[in-house]
């Protein structure tokens, strides 16, 4: 189902909303990590606001669409699209890796359940996957799994083990949507591991693959749909995005993988992202 | 022979004096018949196997439950982070690969998938210990107790033979929260029978004795009981605990031995750095402080060999234990 323009205008002010909280989570924080986080807030923020099937009021709903996060250090977009979407308040984040908060600095399923699993050790958050899906597979329950990885994360033994698999049980339920930022601590994707070309290892892993503008809210929307369509097969969406995405200074440089802004560099940021929201609004 | 009694019940234990009558069974079988039963009374109970389903013993609930068993072949990482997965949507998931490998290759996914995440994950580690024999050094996981039993929420068991592994199958099958059992390969000695109690986290004393405490696990308890014999030769009167449940411990039973008996010796088919022994230690250390000796793997790697030419090498055997029995009662105040 495509979005009206209404609705995809109001997904771009969310998205906006996502990124915002973010700049402040991330400032109160201290550390953390900046690039990935806001360059995955338009996914979140269709993922939220329109794709996933979820209750905000009921967490626990069985029949709620999972969303992982494998890389669970961009933890700040989640919670942030989380607050904007009404599982918790916004003011919240700012308890972002405090001390008894529920906010960790990786994602934790015991201090804040509808996170779906513990994450942080990368490479780990498809093979979970794997395993809800073939539960909701198992139980002939209709609702889905997605699974937010980092390309990185795609130089971790596991995450090969759990494409196999995916792919060996036919897992349709399962789609699997990867940050493709070309960045991790050290610099480029490409220089440390090269990971090109990724979309062909995934066809050989028995995988349906798609490739979209990871800050266009509609195209991803419409990807989505047709991961819904697919039969028999587990799905990917290699979401092309530009690090630090929607904060000038951060577009494209690693060095901003693992680091939070100060005072200043967020006041920076915020004033960014304010102009944008009035760009979004007046070009509505 | 004598019924031993533990708080008013009656152990019902297997004759085990007589050599002619022992039985002897590996205590994988007992996973695996105790696997299909737990798998009969829930159908939420699945086995995942990476490619050792004839030797974990995870063949016969394939074919009595095949729609609750899964293959993904030799990943067992997957197999911890899977079973994560499908614990989190109800399932209760037994994944079982030789312990060398899961745990010990799967250690990290373990902590985080099983225990902080809170996921009722079941690890059966086979063929644990150096009496998998001629398979060597590579394949005898001899410090999986020590990386289980350091982990918060971990339930870490033990047991003593083929039935009692059965029944540990079943009880951890309906107990919430991750667990690890191991268990070996190689046939070893019935002491127990179907009528003999077990609860998880219950030491239970096999033996009565007042000179010295023998506290074990696994299949070395047979080794322990026949020590206790030789040395009652020697008129002294060993006790001899089951020490099944290695996390959490029966504090109670442990210091009320170091009381009774003022000395103790531990075995465990494992190094003793960090094993079953030295959270005895810790306990005893804490509350009634004795004298210890520690029967197990002295901080050294297995080897290929027969398993029992490789317990009494590794200083396991029944005579070991009698020499740090009466080492642990010199040392006595």
């Amino acid at each position: 189902m495509s979005l009206s323009q209404e609705g995809l205008t109001a997904l771009r002010v969310k998205a906006n909303d996502v990124r915002q909280g973010i700049i402040r989570a991330l400032e109160s924080a201290g550390s953390g990590h900046s690039a990935g986080s806001l360059d995955m807030a338009d996914i979140f923020t269709a993922l939220y606001g329109s794709a996933m099937r979820h209750d905000p009021k009921r967490p626990d709903w069985a029949d709620r669409d999972r969303l992982l996060l494998s890389c669970g250090h961009i933890a700040p977009v989640r919670y942030s699209a989380m607050a904007n979407f009404g599982y918790f308040p916004v003011e919240e984040l700012l308890t972002l890796r405090k001390f008894g908060t529920r906010l960790q600095g990786h994602p934790e399923r015991v201090t804040l359940p509808s996170v779906e699993t513990t994450s942080g050790p990368l490479g780990e958050g498809l093979a979970q996957g794997v395993g809800m899906a073939m539960a909701a597979k198992l139980d002939a329950k209709d609702w889905r799994v997605y699974v937010v990885t980092s390309d990185a994360e795609h130089q971790c033994g596991l995450h090969w083990e759990a494409m196999m698999t995916a792919g060996k049980f036919k897992l349709d339920n399962l789609t699997c949507i990867i940050d493709r930022n070309f960045i991790q601590i050290d610099g480029s994707t490409e220089d440390i591991m090269p990971l090109e070309p990724l979309g062909d290892k995934y066809r050989s892993f028995n995988w349906e693959v798609f490739e979209c503008d990871g800050h266009d809210i509609g195209a991803f929307l419409d990807t989505v749909e047709k991961c819904k369509a697919v039969r028999g097969k587990p799905q990917v969406i290699v979401a092309n995005t530009i690090p630090g995405k929607g904060v000038s200074y951060m577009e494209g440089d690693y060095t901003w993988h693992g680091k939070p802004p100060n005072k200043e560099q967020a006041e920076t940021a915020l004033r960014e992202l304010t102009a944008d929201r009035e760009r979004i609004l007046a070009n509505a | 022979m004598p019924e031993t009694t533990m708080d008013g019940e009656t152990l019902h234990l297997h004759g085990y004096t007589d050599a002619a009558s022992v039985v002897q069974v590996p205590t994988r079988n007992g996973f695996g018949e105790g696997l299909i039963e737990a798998g009969k009374k829930n159908k939420n109970v699945m086995a995942i196997c990476a490619d050792l389903a004839e030797s974990t013993r995870m063949e016969g609930f394939k074919k009595a439950c095949p729609d609750q068993y899964l293959e993904i072949g030799v990943a067992e990482q997957m197999l911890v982070a899977m079973a994560g997965g499908l614990a989190s949507a109800g399932k209760i998931p037994w994944i079982a690969s030789y312990a060398m490998f899961n745990p010990g290759r799967s250690w990290e996914q373990v902590r985080t998938i099983m225990a902080l995440n809170e996921t009722n994950v079941k690890i059966a580690g086979a063929h644990a210990g150096v009496s998998v024999g001629p398979d060597g050094a590579t394949h005898q996981a001899v410090e999986d107790i020590a990386i289980m039993r350091v982990i918060p929420h971990m339930t870490v068991v033990v047991p003593c033979d083929s039935i009692q592994t059965k029944k540990a199958t079943l009880a951890l099958s309906e107990m919430f929260g991750p667990v690890y059992l191991r268990f070996a390969r190689e046939k070893s000695a019935i002491v127990t029978t179907d009528d003999t109690p077990f609860q998880i986290g219950k030491a239970q004393t096999f033996r009565e004795g007042k000179d010295v405490a023998i506290v074990a696990c696994g299949i070395l308890v047979y080794n322990a009981l026949m020590a206790a014999e030789e040395l009652a030769k020697d008129g002294i009167d060993a006790r001899v605990v089951n020490n099944h449940t290695v996390k959490p411990m029966d504090t109670a039973a442990i210091v009320a031995s170091a009381k009774h008996c003022g000395a103790i010796v531990t075995v465990e088919e494992h190094q003793v750095h960090a094993g079953m022994g030295s959270r005895v230690a810790e306990i005893v250390a804490a509350n009634h402080p004795v004298p210890i000796e520690f029967v197990g793997v002295q901080d050294r790697f297995g080897q290929s060999g027969d398993p029992v030419e490789l317990i009494e090498h590794y200083g396991m055997g029944t005579t070991a234990i009698v020499a740090a029995a009466k080492k642990a009662i010199a040392r006595k105040r």
